[in-house]
């Protein structure tokens, strides 16, 4: 791997950083619980592109199902958060 | 891996990377939770499309054909991402005629 793709990659991951933290002022600030519950969503999603960088820095095709559960867990838990909000109850 | 694929695939990183942070500013600074809810649908879509087309690039430069398994994740992105935007904002939309704050004006103007 060659300085140029580790310094970029390295870059990505600072900047992953920083919009999870402005995710994470959201989530803690967040006026209402929808607020809340979009940031979160948007956390789950950070969370996923940075597996997926991690698999160019480690160059191993392992992290992709680390990705697609992530996603999908994330799909799950804003759905059933979203669903608690609007009626009290999940089903 | 040749140098061109290298460059491009740092080019798509940081590239995804701004628009990244971008999102996330979005979600920070704008005022109100209709307008919010915008903002990281750029990071749902946009940035994990740029982040694929960088590891289709890394994976397929190596030289062992094309990799395209990558595309399962946009795949499943591209189905959940509206099915939560749209049952959160029913959610929200409740919640406020529920609380009594004032909502956002319909689209169709009635008589």
């Amino acid at each position: 791997m060659s300085d140029v793709l580790s310094l970029a990659i390295t870059a990505t991951l600072i900047l992953y950083a920083a919009a999870m933290g402005l995710g994470m002022a959201r989530l803690f600030r967040g006026p209402s619980a929808q607020d809340r519950v979009l940031a979160m969503d948007f956390i789950y999603i950070v969370g996923m592109l940075v597996m997926l960088v991690l698999a160019i820095r480690y160059d191993s095709e392992m992290y992709f199902e680390g990705a697609l559960v992530m996603v999908l867990f994330g799909f799950v838990g804003s759905v059933a958060m979203a669903k608690f909000l609007l009626r009290g109850e999940v089903i | 891996m040749p140098p061109i694929a290298e460059i491009v695939v740092a080019v798509l990183l940081l590239g995804s990377g701004v628009v990244v942070l971008v999102a996330a500013l979005g979600l920070w600074r704008l005022p109100d939770f209709f307008l919010r809810m915008h903002a990281p649908a750029l990071a749902s879509t946009l940035g994990a499309w740029i982040v694929t087309f960088a590891s289709i690039v890394h994976f397929s430069a190596r030289g062992s054909g094309l990799a395209l398994h990558v595309w399962l994740v946009i795949i499943v992105l591209s189905i959940t991402a509206p099915v939560t935007t749209i049952v959160l904002a029913r959610a929200a939309l409740f919640r406020r005629r529920q609380a009594g704050d004032p909502l956002p004006a319909p689209l169709q103007r009635r008589r």
